[in-house]
């Protein structure tokens, strides 16, 4: 029978320490391994997204705007959740965006996706996709521009299951 | 093996516009942090990289983690530069590669 | 003239419970789905079907079997052919009585016209040519036959639909005829309609056929789930087109 794969997701237990992330092992291994088996599932926290935010910029402070990204305010279902993102950009040699990352603070991996843009991209690109959300909680997107600045933008998701709880 | 994919763009395009490529591959994403009826935890497959080669260069690329959805879905947009090819390449974490080619006109 | 009066007051009777029978007027399965989910359906570009729908087109074409036959070797191009058939189906094959929905259709022209295996239920070939197949249809108003030798089937699939059934102890229509439109904690309750299957199905992660749904929906109520191609599911998918008759097909649709 298919599984329900948010909640399996949700009521996956603690994860073999090697496959998460080489900063989960660092900050709490040892603390996962304990958890027993039916517990919180894996996810990051909003340390651990401060973290990764800051290997981005390597402490090169992120300041708010320009980003614009837009997720459902509420999310049919975490498996698959629309993203668009726009940056404030004439895409000139000055003034352009190079990559945009986006980050969780909640799902297993904190970085969901990194974006690399061209110059070619045109005025105020936008980028779209499809991403997994664990639970409810805030997305930030990052754009790293070519002239070492780096810009951001957040937005709240809330993320539910469907009613009918069929299994699939 | 390489995965189906749905691209759509346009075919023809003036020099100088902009516009917007939508790409879909087929791929379950399996995060790895799922786990089976029996407990076990199901390994890990994922598409890590997807990148699109034009005119000479790279217009887009992605790196992508679990945390991008099942059959993955990229839009962007791109300056119609010359008539020629556009290649998409994506590849996941066991090193299959799945490539595919549009052609755009350019007048 | 007994039996004429008898006949009459029967079709009468028919007709006027089929009148409070079914909503009016039909509504589509995404009238229920959040924004994001609509606008993700009618984006041809983002909608993920859209990928078992070109795989159908190139399998469509894929010469196979004994006599090296495709599906296009007999019907040539899909667009012409197909064009209005999934808004009549299921229906009932004249040679063997069976009533045969586009799934069962495919196979048994591939079991006795080109001599090859059937696809299995939720393989990703039968899906991609059932997706293509009904994606033909798309925009065309349902209209299947419920009577002659379909009637045995619709009045199966109508009790089928109004039997209580599992834990829960619920019959279809409790929901999706009495209470459609209101809130089941998140979610709106739908009409039941069947008009965008096959669909991608984002609790699925991909596309997926009507039974499978149905399947879910007996798990829904602690029912048992029966297999992918039952009688009692195949009578079900007959009466649910009738009740959703004029509904434009949409398939491939996106669900939550």
């Amino acid at each position: 029978m298919d599984g329900n794969d948010s909640r399996q997701r949700r009521d996956a237990a603690m994860i073999d320490g090697a496959q998460v992330s080489r900063r989960s092992i660092v900050c709490g291994g040892l603390a996962f391994a304990l958890v027993p088996a039916l517990a919180r599932p894996a996810q990051a926290t909003p340390a651990e997204m401060a973290d990764a935010i800051r290997e981005l910029t390597g402490g090169t402070a992120v300041k708010p705007g320009r980003v614009k990204l837009v997720l459902p305010e509420l999310a049919e279902n975490g498996n698959i959740v629309s993203l668009a993102v726009t940056v404030d950009s004439p895409m000139t040699d000055a003034d352009r965006v190079k990559s945009v990352h986006i980050f969780s603070e909640m799902n297993p991996v904190t970085t969901l996706v990194r974006f690399h843009v061209s110059p070619r991209a045109g005025k105020n690109p936008t980028l779209l996709t499809n991403i997994r959300l664990a639970d409810s909680q805030r997305v930030t997107a990052i754009a790293a521009m070519g002239d070492g600045s780096f810009w951001s933008g957040e937005t709240s998701v809330v993320v539910t299951i469907a009613a009918c709880i069929d299994g699939g | 093996m390489p995965q189906p994919t749905r691209i759509v763009m346009p075919t023809s395009a003036k020099k100088g516009e902009v516009f917007q490529v939508k790409t879909i591959i087929q791929h379950e994403m399996e995060s790895g942090f799922r786990r089976d009826n029996r407990g076990l935890a199901i390994p890990r497959h994922i598409i890590t990289s997807f990148v699109v080669m034009y005119a000479g260069g790279e217009i887009f690329r992605a790196d992508m983690f679990p945390g991008v959805a099942a059959n993955p879905y990229f839009g962007f947009t791109t300056t119609a530069v010359e008539t020629g090819e556009v290649v998409f390449t994506w590849t996941d974490d066991r090193g299959d590669v799945t490539t595919e080619r549009r052609t755009i006109t350019v007048a | 003239m007994r039996a004429l009066l008898s006949v009459s007051l029967a079709l009468a009777a028919f007709t006027a419970a089929a009148a409070n029978e079914r909503p009016v007027p039909p509504r589509p399965g995404l009238d229920f789905q959040s924004a994001e989910t609509r606008q993700m359906q009618s984006d041809d570009g983002a909608n993920p079907g859209m990928l078992w729908v070109e795989q159908g087109a190139a399998l469509w074409r894929r010469v196979e079997g004994p006599e090296q036959r495709a599906c296009a070797s007999c019907h040539k191009s899909a667009a012409d052919s197909m064009k209005g058939v999934a808004a009549r189906y299921p229906g009932v094959d004249a040679a063997s009585g069976a009533l045969l929905n586009i799934e069962g259709r495919i196979n048994q022209c591939r079991k006795q016209r080109m001599s090859v295996i059937a696809y299995p239920y939720e393989s990703n070939e039968l899906l991609a040519l059932s997706a293509f197949v009904s994606y033909q249809s798309r925009g065309l108003p349902r209209k299947v036959a419920v009577d002659g030798p379909a009637r045995p089937f619709f009045e199966a699939g109508r009790a089928f639909y109004n039997e209580r059934q599992g834990q829960l102890n619920l019959a279809c229509g409790q929901c999706h005829n009495d209470n459609w439109g209101k809130r089941l904690r998140g979610d709106v309750i739908s009409q039941g309609q069947t008009d965008g299957w096959p669909a991608y199905r984002l609790e699925w992660q991909t596309l997926g056929s009507l039974h499978r749904r149905l399947r879910a929906c007996s798990l829904g109520v602690r029912a048992e789930v029966l297999d992918y191609g039952a009688p009692e599911y195949l009578a079900l998918e007959l009466y649910l087109a009738w009740r959703g008759e004029g509904l434009p097909l949409t398939s491939p649709s996106v669900r939550r």
